[in-house]
């Protein structure tokens, strides 16, 4: 192994650079971003016109189906974006450009991976700022400046996870059709089965099960407290069926999700781009 | 003095032994030709220099620095214009320069004025500022050998920079090059066109089936090999059956070797006529005995081309050919996938 000088200038530098390319493609095809903040709006009046008669008292601290869905809609337009993080790698890697990258003297090639993060936890900002504001103006309510802190570090937390992953998919996969194929039998059924469009109340006891495992869930209920004024990370956020889970807990566990993932994946990505 | 040191070099895919034994030195300041036709080696050879691919044996340094042990220093050394292109389609020309310089960590205060020098060697003035995905090929190769120039490498390595090219941008990129090497920089380029390797290298390795046939300067090579060049033709337009019987002659004639009947020059007959003997009057009895007259009889210098024959018995082009239909690219460029 190489010892490295490790220069944070040019670490900096090289990042900057990979990041605002990915920025610059947004921005030329800003279709994935519009798309990204029309579809959970166009969910969020039909969602809520479909269920803004349910029974009230089955939805637990919101007082509209609405106010319920917000919280889930934002995740789940973190988590698509986050899915999707892998594809311009895989392009990279189908094309050749990452080839381009591999040659050029990269300080650490880790700036390749961590581009990735920073334009998807930024993307994913932008959007769940547009869909909180809709929401606002649909008169969902909005966070108050406690709950935007936890709603913000419990996105990072899932952007981190599930990029890290897409990112290992993006290497491991032989092309883009396996990658979207896989992304799309993923991405509907992760929903369902997380308590975004239901609490587990509603639930059969197996779905109950399988969404209070779902790393989803474990993002959607601090962000769905983080809409209530009394707001605290020991309120109970989620009643599972093996115990109830405090704000905290929810945290914690994406926490440790996310950190594991990393080490699972970091071997890989070593493997890849060394 | 040798900058570059190849020493036992081997690679292998699966069942294909792409590189065999590879021992090359190159000197600093030259520029070096990797002639070879398609499947030879050459892709293989170039991207193990770029820290691409690792060889599987042998040895390579660069200044000294060992490539495999120091990848990075090597990446600082070289710029890399690969032979497949790949821009990415949305930048503009001048926003994949810009990428560029920072990845290779070029300050600012330089970025704007380096990338302006290149601009203006290069021609790109008139489109810098389009989208790469509307360039031809000619503009693709432009822009991508400035990027590999950016950060002013102490070597250049091209992989057959100017096939498929039209003319102006041809002659653009040799013209840079010449000036390059003058300016002292250590250019290899590989090619499997014989004019452009005659007519900018200096050095120059032929390689065929990942083995090296030879190297050294070009003239060196095609002295070497000896003889006079000689072309025959019995009739303006011969037959391929005429041809055949003449080439059955001259086979019985000492002195005389190498003969190809040259089916894209009227079935002309070309061989090798050694010097010290007087095969003239030999040829002329021999003919006039079967009927035959001398309509053209043409002397010429030997060719690198004549070279590679004489070590594998095919024509550069009848090689180019061959292998060229029988290559799975798209196969090898997935598994070639990082
Ligand atoms: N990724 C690959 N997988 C399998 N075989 C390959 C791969 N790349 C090259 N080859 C084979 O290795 C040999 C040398 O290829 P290459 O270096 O591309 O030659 P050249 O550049 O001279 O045309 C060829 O026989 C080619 O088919
Ligand atoms: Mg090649």
């Amino acid at each position: 192994m190489e010892l490295k000088q490790f220069n944070f200038l040019f670490l900096y530098q090289e990042t900057f650079a990979l990041t605002k390319r990915l920025f610059i493609q947004l921005k030329r095809r800003p279709s994935t971003l519009i798309a990204g903040i029309l579809q959970p709006i166009i969910w969020l009046f039909l969602f809520g016109a479909l269920f803004s008669n349910a029974p009230k008292d089955f939805l637990p601290g919101v007082n509209s189906y609405g106010n319920f869905l917000g919280a889930g809609l934002i995740v789940f337009t973190a988590f698509s974006g986050a899915l999707n993080s892998g594809l311009p790698l895989m392009f990279d890697r189908e094309f050749g450009f990452l080839n381009r990258l591999l040659v050029a003297p990269l300080t650490s090639r880790l700036s390749i991976i961590l581009s990735s993060f920073l334009y998807i936890t930024i993307l994913s900002f932008i959007q769940s700022i547009a869909i909180m504001f809709i929401s606002y103006l649909l008169g969902y309510g909005f966070p108050e400046f406690f709950g935007l802190g936890i709603v913000f570090a419990t996105l990072i937390l899932l952007v981190l996870f599930v990029t890290s992953i897409s990112l290992c998919l993006a290497f491991i996969l032989p092309g883009h059709i396996e990658l979207i194929a896989l992304i799309f039998v993923v991405n509907l059924p992760l929903l369902f089965a997380s308590t975004a469009l239901a609490p587990i109340s509603f639930m059969p006891s197996w779905l109950g099960w399988i969404a209070s495992f779902n790393p989803l869930t474990f993002a959607i209920e601090p962000i769905r407290v983080s809409y209530t004024s009394s707001i605290n990370l020991d309120f109970i956020a989620l009643h599972a069926p093996y115990g109830d889970l405090t704000c905290r807990d929810c945290i914690s566990l994406l926490f440790i999700l996310t950190i594991s993932s990393l080490i699972v994946i970091n071997p890989l990505l070593n493997k890849k781009l060394n | 003095m040798n900058y570059i040191q190849i020493k036992n070099l081997s690679k292998r895919y699966f069942d294909v032994n792409a590189l065999e034994n590879i021992n090359i030195k190159i000197s600093k300041g030259s520029l070096f030709g990797l002639l070879g036709p398609n499947g030879a080696g050459k892709t293989t050879l170039l991207k193990i220099l770029a820290t691409l691919i690792s060889p599987d044996d042998g040895k390579v340094e660069i200044n000294e620095i060992d490539l495999v042990k120091k990848p990075r220093q090597i990446r600082e050394l070289i710029g890399y214009v690969a032979q497949e292109i790949s821009l990415d389609k949305i930048l503009t020309g001048r926003e994949l320069l810009d990428f560029q310089a920072d990845l290779y960590h070029i300050p600012k205060t330089k970025k704007l004025e380096r990338i302006q020098d290149l601009i203006i060697k290069l021609d790109m003035q008139n489109w810098i500022d389009r989208k790469c995905g509307t360039y031809s090929g000619g503009m693709k190769r432009r822009i991508d050998l400035a990027a590999g120039l950016l950060h002013l490498p102490k070597v250049l390595i091209l992989d057959e920079p100017t096939v498929g090219l039209d003319i102006e941008s041809r002659n653009i990129i040799w013209d840079l090059l010449k000036n390059l090497k003058e300016d002292g920089m250590t250019i290899i380029l590989s090619s499997h066109y014989l004019n452009e390797i005659d007519y900018l290298a200096d050095t120059v390795v032929i390689i065929n089936d990942g083995k090296v046939i030879d190297q050294g300067n070009p003239n060196y090579l095609k002295s070497k090999l000896g003889g006079e060049r000689i072309s025959l033709k019995v009739r303006e337009f011969s037959s391929p059956e005429e041809s055949e019987k003449v080439k059955e002659i001259l086979n019985k004639i000492d002195g005389i070797r190498q003969i190809v009947i040259n089916s894209a020059q009227g079935y002309s007959l070309n061989f090798i006529a050694e010097k010290e003997k007087d095969f003239l009057t030999k040829l002329k009895v021999e003919l006039a005995f079967s009927k035959f007259e001398i309509f053209s009889l043409t002397q010429s210098q030997p060719s690198l081309d004549d070279v590679y024959l004489q070590a594998t018995g095919k024509t550069l082009q009848d090689a180019e050919i061959f292998m060229a239909g029988k290559r799975d690219l798209k196969k090898e460029s997935k598994q070639s996938m990082r």
